[in-house]
């Protein structure tokens, strides 16, 4: 299988298997299962309350599944936290933007940094001359990311001054320093103007495409979702509906019903 | 207009300068690279900041690369005779083409790197580029889009390959295969290059630069070697422009500026030549790289006081009070000072203190704490802003130039320093005007013709060598040269009063709230114009006064701005009020734009001057009714949108009436 | 004038006292948000600790010692408090707090005992005259003060490097502004509590050591925590230097208010002008003279 822009899909890097997740008496997830294959871009989609971002959650570690699996890399945990999911290679943005309002544009960028850096953090404070030495070479890491987002001018600005896109631009950023093999964006487009959201796409489709980084994104705006990705996956009341290409979603009757919200 | 008698000027030949001695006997750009690779090795001549780091090039680490580009240039095909089109932001790379393709006899076409595929199409097309440079994924997208429409064009050479790694058409090559290709070549033929540069001429093609013409499509000026090396040689000797200079490129490449400011002069004189890492850092690498040499368009001077006064607007009390107190002593002392004229003791003294507590930090946030030399031109600049910057001790001067000219044609000498000319004819330029009106030069700048376009190039050069500028404008008792409006735009109303809009639109530009204006009265019973509010000085206005506001059009329909806008018209009246010539001028009606006014729609050139007859054209139900007395008036255009789709924008907008003055001429001396 | 000069003195030397104090309550409140309410508990555990090990060891030992003792403390802290609570609103960390607070105080005195020890580390106490040469008859001060002061100086620029140098310091700014976001970078939230409250604790060994060396370790150093909240209103929750100032400036406005303007209101200006002054200040600049300014967007 290859995708638009002639990228290898590889093996199964991710896959959920039967996860359920409820809040007190409240069901977020039941039973939902599917997989995420190795360079693709997936996409999780439904109506509002579906539980696409309680999936994000689960996969990244932030809540922990009653029943079911989550299989990365071969290897199954069910109760992993979001530091282990960051350092085997999980990355994440959020969908009301978590960045670090009071730290610049690059500092926020340079905490990505955090879990490559070897001298650990008890001894860095005191090794100077090497935690320097690879400070620069993470610095050099994050100045090839702020010129690939195009950031170059807000570098030295505290990111609680940015408008609403830029910030997004820097918490892509962020978790693109973290160097992920999976990068799960939470509606990486909401509330963006047309020319933002086109950039978005660009760089979401530049990851991609340059540095073969699997993708999984929420997000609401359909003509995005179906242009940007290999594979969908629609849940709605917390239970997957539909699962395939893009064109097969879109034909597919549960999905339509979900949309124009038909009573179960 | 006491002293217009005189109508022509020249002024001679400067000499004995260092730089002309050390090029006697280059007479080609290329020859000139060989030289500064031989006496400037290991000094600085392109700086480019890059992942956040600036990265220097010395002149011979220069020509190492423009060899190996000319040699990788001529292994693709490229022969004497052949134009190589150069697209993208102010890069060392393109800058280095630009050299590499004259030292193997090409035409370098610089193009404007904001340009749409169309406008980019004509350019290629009437130059009859084989070959095209390009800076990154944006500009060879552009390209591909017209490349079937205009098979002239062969190969595309790129410099940044991101996003371009599923590109497989054959054409396209990277920069560094182009290089690596010539360093081939000049492994089997090591004499290559400089057999190359022996065969050019001064008399040879340097350069084609397309104007971005206020009408009709752009015309291809042609400029040989003689006309660009002399021309920078000449202003170089009268600034005493040095190897030590430091310079920040960031106009486009494509204008002529800065092709004689980066190239030219950076050459001829040997100094670097810094490029920024985007648009948008321009003003963060200014601060760092601080340029001794610097060159703005009033537009962008006056940007920078703007930023300065809304941050001064939202500093501490005690700062704002220094502040306004030494601006006031700067403004009396600092031009004077500048000028070497003799100022009081105490003044100096307090002078001294403003430097260290107000006016060195404040050039430091700018940029400007090493500038020995700056230039502004291309349009009138406001002689609030050019006083500013003076008075910090900014050696700020006025020029006046065209691409025809090799830029310099007039150039205010240090001393004689003023708001309102353009200064007298530089070294070699020997001035003329018209019983029109219109302004006429001869110099060594000349432009050869416009390309392929010979009706053109006789309208404008006559058979004696002289070129029409098309400016109206006259020379004062003390020998500066004025410009009053485009020769073809000057008008009268309908009584006879002399009418000179661009002077009007140009005194009410002069106000910080008005971005643009456009005025109108030929033909008719008084006059009247359109105001584009400016946005960020404006909206600052607007936040101070409690003034909410939904967007650019609601805020411009406010009538408090509408006041706020007629207080600036009746301000110019009053001022016009006092020139015997223009006192009837005045203007009576205004309306204040929906929108601004965008070069993507057609209404202002790529080089943000205002297309007059195109936006009377499109705005016609708005210009009837500033003269028929209605009170609002309903348009409806197409808009671009920045993504390049096209929308309909429609607006009721309401019209104001400004008082009009007597003649008053006893103020005129103030 | 010499006499006011030496007042002042006097007050800020006070004032260094409170600053170490609230120094340790920042130094958590950055971090996570928490505010600390068993700083003062803290204070009084780390010095009971020292002085009590003391009888046992030499000196430089009990120090090492009852640094590693707050350290565990800290580790306690996450694993029993600040785990389980995680994420939950700050006025429940608070609460939690109080606990702790309570319980410090208990078992501080349950295990070291509840009496005034005295605590000799050997630093000079002899009263000084300095500044002969700029005021007739010079400035008496006690030496013991003037230390103290070089030892809060030490600590604060450590802390300043410490926060703004290293990596450490980006995640603990980093952990301090979103939880959520810091953790999705992978950064250690429970590393960086233990690193937080371990720093915390040795900043209120270090005030413990100040304070209990001129007062004597006793159960009321516990009470200095209530001294250190008009010095956080005054110089911002946020602020390490502002902790310094505030600190400097309630201790010296304390002591003026006392000996100039003390008389008029017949004594005890002592025990409330701090409160005064913050909630004057409360009024006119609430993120406090340092404090990062609170804008709110809509």
């Amino acid at each position: 299988m290859t995708s638009a822009g002639g990228r290898r899909i590889g093996d199964v890097l991710l896959k959920v298997e039967d996860i359920s997740l409820s809040f007190g008496g409240v069901r977020a997830l039941t039973g939902v299962s599917f997989d995420i294959r190795a360079h693709e871009i997936r996409a999780i989609i439904g109506p509002n309350g579906a539980g696409k971002s309680s999936m994000l959650n689960v996969i990244n570690g932030f809540y922990h599944p009653q029943q079911g699996k989550i299989i990365f890399k071969d290897i199954a945990r069910t109760d992993i936290g979001p530091y282990d999911a960051a350092s085997r290679g999980i990355a994440r943005t959020f969908q009301n933007i978590a960045l670090f309002r009071g730290m610049s544009t690059l500092d926020n960028i340079m905490t990505g940094r955090l879990l490559k850096m070897k001298e650990n953090l008890f001894w860095q404070a005191l090794y100077w001359g090497r935690a320097k030495k690879e400070e620069m070479e993470h610095r050099a890491v994050v100045e090839r990311i702020i010129d690939f987002l195009e950031i170059q001018s807000i570098r030295k600005v505290p990111v609680g001054r940015l408008p609403y896109g830029l910030q997004k631009r820097v918490e892509l950023g962020r978790a693109l320093a973290m160097e992920p093999e999976l990068l799960l964006l939470d509606e990486p487009m909401a509330g963006m103007n047309v020319e933002e959201k086109e950039d978005m796409c660009r760089f979401i489709l530049d990851v991609n495409d340059e540095f073969g980084t699997t993708i999984a994104l929420i997000e609401h705006d359909m003509g995005v979702v179906m242009d940007i990705s290999d594979r969908v996956v629609v849940l709605d009341y917390g239970k997957k509906i539909a699962d395939g290409t893009p064109d097969e979603v879109r034909g597919n009757q549960a999905v339509i019903d979900a949309y124009l919200g038909v009573k179960h | 207009m006491d002293g217009s008698q005189q109508t022509t000027m020249r002024r001679p030949a400067i000499g004995g300068g260092r730089s002309r001695a050390r090029l006697a006997g280059c007479d080609t750009f290329p020859k000139v690279l060989i030289a500064n690779a031989k006496d400037f090795a290991d000094r600085a001549a392109s700086r480019e900041k890059d992942l956040g780091i600036w990265q220097t090039w010395t002149w011979s680490q220069v020509l190492e690369e423009t060899k190996k580009l000319a040699a990788g240039l001529s292994a693709l095909g490229a022969k004497r005779g052949d134009k190589i089109a150069i697209v993208g932001d102010n890069r060392p790379r393109l800058y280095w083409t630009m050299c590499a393709a004259q030292a193997i006899g090409c035409i370098p076409v610089p193009v404007y790197q904001d340009a749409i595929a169309a406008e980019m199409g004509f350019v290629i097309d009437n130059a009859a580029a084989r070959f095209a440079v390009a800076e990154d994924q944006e500009q060879v997208d552009k390209l591909l889009q017209i490349k079937d429409a205009h098979p002239n064009l062969e190969t595309i050479v790129f410099e940044d390959a991101r996003g371009m790694r599923h590109y497989t058409q054959p054409f396209l090559l990277s920069f560094d295969k182009v290089q690596e290709m010539g360093a081939a070549l000049l492994q089997r033929d090591s004499g290559f290059f400089e057999r190359e540069v022996s065969l050019g001429k001064g008399d040879d093609i340097a350069v084609m630069l397309y104007t971005s013409g206020t009408t009709g499509q752009p015309k291809g000026v042609v400029l040989t070697h003689t006309n660009v090396l002399i021309t920078s040689l000449n202003a170089a000797e009268l600034d005493n422009l040095t190897e030590n200079e430091e310079t920040l490129a960031y106009l486009p490449m494509a204008w002529v500026g800065d092709h004689v400011f980066s190239l030219g002069q950076s050459y001829v004189a040997g100094f670097a030549v810094g490029c920024p890492e985007s648009g948008a850092t321009v003003m963060t690498d200014l601060r760092e790289l601080g340029p001794t040499y610097f060159f703005a368009p009033p537009r962008i001077w006056e940007n920078i006081l703007t930023t300065v006064m809304i941050r001064m607007e939202d500093a501490g009390a005690i700062k704002r009070w220094l502040f306004k107190r030494f601006m006031d002593h700067a403004k009396r002392i600092g031009p004077a000072l500048l000028d070497k004229k003799p100022v009081g003791l105490v003044d100096r003294l307090l002078y001294r203190l403003g430097d260290l507590l107000v006016y060195a930090p404040l050039r430091n946030t700018l940029g400007f704490s090493r500038i020995r030399l700056a230039y502004t031109a291309g349009e009138a600049i406001g002689p609030d802003i050019f006083d500013f910057y003076r008075s910090l001790g900014i050696n700020v001067k006025q020029l006046y130039g065209m691409t025809e000219a090799s830029v310099f044609i007039c150039i205010q000498p240090d001393g004689e320093v003023k708001p309102d000319t353009v200064g007298p004819p530089g070294p070699e330029v020997e001035v003329r005007i018209e019983e029109s009106g219109e302004v006429l030069f001869k110099s060594p700048g000349v432009f050869l013709a416009y390309y392929k376009n010979d009706k053109a190039t006789a309208e404008t050069k006559t058979a004696d060598g002289w070129v029409r500028t098309g400016d109206a404008g006259f020379f004062g008792a003390d020998g500066h040269l004025r410009i009053v409006d485009r020769a073809k735009d000057v008008g009268k109303l309908a009584d006879g009063t002399l009418f000179a809009p661009k002077y009007l639109e140009n005194k009410l530009k002069f106000f910080p709230y008005i971005k643009e204006a456009v005025a109108f009265g030929a033909g008719k019973d008084f006059a009247a114009a359109f105001i584009n509010i400016d946005l960020a000085a404006v909206g600052n206005w607007a936040e101070r006064n409690g003034i909410v506001y939904g967007g650019y059009a609601e805020l411009a329909a406010h009538p408090e701005v509408y006041k706020l806008i007629k207080g600036c018209v009746e301000q110019v009246n009053r001022d016009l009020s006092h020139e015997t010539t223009l006192a009837g001028s005045q203007i009576k009606r205004f309306l204040v734009l929906h929108k601004e006014l965008d070069a993507d729609d057609g209404e202002l050139t790529r080089t943000r001057k205002v297309r007059r007859n195109f936006v009377q054209d499109r705005y016609l139900p708005l210009v009837d009714a500033l003269f028929s007395g209605a009170q609002r008036a309903h348009v409806e255009t197409e808009v671009t949108f920045e993504d390049g789709r096209k929308g309909r924008l429609q607006a009721d907008l309401a019209i104001g009436e400004a008082e009009r003055y007597p003649l008053d001429p006893l103020k005129k001396a103030s | 004038m010499g006499f006011f000069v030496e007042v002042l003195f006097g007050g800020f030397l006070a004032g260094v006292l409170y600053a170490l104090v609230a120094l340790g309550f920042v130094l958590i409140f950055k971090a996570s948000g928490v505010f600390n309410f068993a700083q003062g508990a803290m204070v009084l555990f780390a010095a009971l600790s020292l002085v009590r090990l003391m009888e046992w060891m030499p000196i430089p030992v009990a120090l090492l010692v009852s640094v590693a003792i707050m350290i565990v403390f800290a580790l306690v802290v996450e694993r029993l408090v600040l785990r389980p609570l995680v994420n939950q609103e700050g006025i429940i960390l608070f609460m939690a707090t109080i606990g702790v607070s309570y319980f410090l105080d208990g078992f501080g005195q349950t295990v070291w005992g509840s009496e005034v020890y005295t605590l000799d580390l050997g630093l000079p106490k002899e009263p000084v005259i300095i500044l002969e040469s700029l005021f007739e008859g010079g400035v008496l001060v006690n030496k013991f003060d003037l230390v103290a002061a070089v030892i809060a100086g030490v600590l604060v620029t450590v802390l300043a490097i410490f926060f703004q140098k290293t990596r450490i310091g980006r995640a603990l700014r980093a952990v301090a502004d979103d939880h959520q976001a810091a953790q999705s970078v992978g950064i250690p939230l429970r590393d960086i509590w233990v690193i937080v409250w371990s720093t915390s604790g040795i900043v209120a060994l270090v005030a413990g050591i100040v304070w209990g060396s001129a007062l004597g370790v006793q159960f009321s150093i516990s009470l200095v925590a209530l001294k250190a909240l008009p010095v956080l209103i005054l110089g911002g929750f946020t602020s390490v230097p502002g902790a310094i100032i505030g600190g400097l400036i309630i201790g010296a406005g304390e002591k003026l208010a006392e000996v100039y303007i003390g008389p008029t209101f017949g004594g005890g200006i002592e025990n409330w002008f701090a409160y005064m002054l913050a909630l004057l200040f409360l009024l006119v600049r609430p993120q406090g003279l340092f404090g990062e300014r609170i804008i709110e967007r809509v």
